[in-house]
């Protein structure tokens, strides 16, 4: 394992400190809870959006705190939930009196831990709304798995439900368009070579140099199947096929869609595949309203791509195209 | 003497923390399969923290220091892992009353504590998660104490009993977790939360045997 550390048990910490180093006009970061909110105090009325996760996928959680996004992240051990203390300090920082919606992505331990912070939470007095984000077409949403994961929608949600909340909608208002985001947004994630957490020190799984994991999650999981590698346009197709088949889109629709970098995959070969999607899409009539490419929900130094596509509406757009100055998502004035 | 004290509490605290330690590589090991592979290093942290907590505060009851414990690993482990074993350890620390409990009172602390666990993670028996191995463990040293045997037996059944629960988790098809976004792919692989309950169970049978 080659990696940029200094000890595989205090990556997120030293990476903590860089993070406040790099923006000290944007962001508060304190190392020791665990919790990164925006420079300025939290605005009265307004709802609190927090979020966080495991680390490893940034620029995301940490990276699109700041206006028009999220008021506070809680970034976890490497692939691993934070604890409740983290959202309790993040809630106790940033509410602002109108309630705070915990952004979370479906997994067992994000949802245990965000579970109990908003118990303890609601205890003190303060409104909290939840909303679980799950777009992840490759796991079969039944009672035999944990359900779908979180991935690339994540985004989504947060940008929208945090440009409402930006404008002064109330904690009801704000949590339905962050579901509402979640329900018309599909993710799907192929793997061309595993990621290394620093603690296991090896890809989380081998494959072949010919071999692609298909249907992968964003922490190293195997995924649902392993195929060979084919050209860009088959896989494309791939991508296409398999969030239209539970995402139906006619030509009336608009739409946001994200191709997202899992680390490792350079963004010549991102906008290279994208070119690809933009083309099937429009041979299936589907209009790209929106558009992002880059790595924004990363699984460490995986390489692979996912693909997120939203069926907007005139308002989610609006919404979209609302200001935001992020670390990781910066537009409008 | 066969009761809980709370020296036989702490002796087990800590050599959980010792057997995580010695097993966290092969913890690591058996989650990259069917996981994210960070199993043993995240239960390492905790038992670490645990460790640390009770020599500060060196807790005068057996049910103070598993609350304590349980309180710890929910603060510092995240994850599933995190709330599930510190919510464990909270409920039986909570059902274990008094400063020298008798050994069927730590049987109802560990029922409680199974109860915890299906409560907050929703696994039943066969889901392929700690509840295959917590169960029976729980099972066998209820048999053992109503057969008559003493702590140190009735430990040493309840670790046979989950070490052969985490073995039968082989064959299975993950239901709950990360795991179960592999499907049938996860069959083949024994299920890293149940190898650490054996061990949580084998960390007592060891400090009862002393």
């Amino acid at each position: 394992m080659k990696k940029f550390i200094n000890s595989p048990d205090t990556v997120v910490r030293d990476a903590l400190f860089g993070f406040a180093a790099a923006h000290p006009d944007r962001l508060c970061v304190d190392v020791e809870r665990g919790v990164i909110t925006r420079a300025e105090r939290p605005r009265a009325g307004k709802v609190a959006l927090v979020s966080g996760g495991g680390s490893g996928h940034e620029p995301l959680h940490g990276g699109f705190v700041g206006p028009g996004m999220l008021d506070a992240a809680c970034p976890g051990e490497v692939f691993t939930s934070p604890v409740p203390d983290q959202m309790l300090a993040a809630v106790a920082t940033v509410s602002g009196g109108a309630g705070v919606l915990f952004v979370v992505k479906n997994y067992t331990g994000d949802v245990m831990n965000f579970e109990m912070a908003a118990e303890l939470a609601a205890e003190d007095g303060i409104e909290i709304a939840t909303v679980l984000v799950d777009d992840d077409v490759a796991v079969r949403d039944s009672t035999f798995t944990a359900g779908r994961r979180g991935t690339g929608a994540t985004l989504f949600v947060e940008k929208i439900a945090g440009a409402l909340a930006e404008q002064g909608a109330d904690l009801a208002a704000v949590a339905d368009v962050a579901r509402l985001v979640n329900e018309r947004s599909r993710s799907f994630a192929i793997a061309l070579e595993a990621g290394t957490t620093p603690a296991a020190g090896r890809p989380g799984f081998d494959l072949a140099d010919d071999e692609i994991e298909v249907g992968v999650g964003i922490h190293g999981e195997p995924g649902r199947s392993r195929e060979t590698i084919r050209p860009a346009r088959d896989l494309a197709a791939r991508f296409v096929d398999s969030v239209l088949k539970d995402l139906p889109l006619s030509s009336a629709d608009p739409t946001i869609v994200l191709l997202n970098g899992m680390g490792a995959t350079p963004l010549l070969e991102l906008y290279l595949l994208f070119g690809e999607i933009a083309a099937l899409l429009e041979e299936r009539g589907v209009v790209i309203t929106r558009s992002l490419v880059g790595n924004y929900v990363t699984s460490l130094d995986m390489a692979g791509a996912s693909l997120t596509i939203c069926r907007a509406d005139e308002r989610l757009i609006e919404l979209w195209d609302a200001p935001v100055h992020t670390p990781g998502l910066t537009w409008g004035g | 003497m066969d009761t809980v004290t709370t020296d036989l509490v702490l002796s087990w605290l800590r050599t959980v923390d010792e057997r995580v330690r010695e097993h966290a590589d092969e913890l690591t090991r058996l989650d990259s399969a069917i996981g994210d592979g960070d199993h043993g290093s995240n239960l390492h942290r905790g038992f670490v923290a645990v460790t640390a907590a009770l020599t500060r505060s060196s807790p005068s009851a057996p049910g103070e220091a598993l609350t304590l414990a349980g309180r710890t690993l929910i603060s510092t482990v995240g994850g599933a892992s995190g709330p599930l074993y510190g919510s464990a350890l909270r409920a039986a620390g909570k059902t274990l009353d008094g400063v020298e409990p008798m050994p069927g009172e730590l049987l109802q602390a560990l029922t409680a504590g199974l109860e915890a666990v299906r409560k907050l993670g929703g696994a039943v028996p066969g889901d392929k998660t700690m509840v295959d191995a917590f169960t029976p463990a729980v099972e066998a040293f209820a048999a053992a104490l109503r057969a008559g045997s003493g702590l140190p037996a009735a430990s040493a059944a309840a670790a046979d009993a989950a070490e052969k629960g985490a073995r039968s988790t082989i064959p299975l098809t993950a239901r709950k977790g990360r795991a179960s976004y592999l499907g049938e792919r996860s069959q083949g692989h024994e299920d890293p939360g149940a190898v650490s309950t054996a061990l949580v169970f084998r960390a007592l049978a060891d400090a009862a045997a002393d």
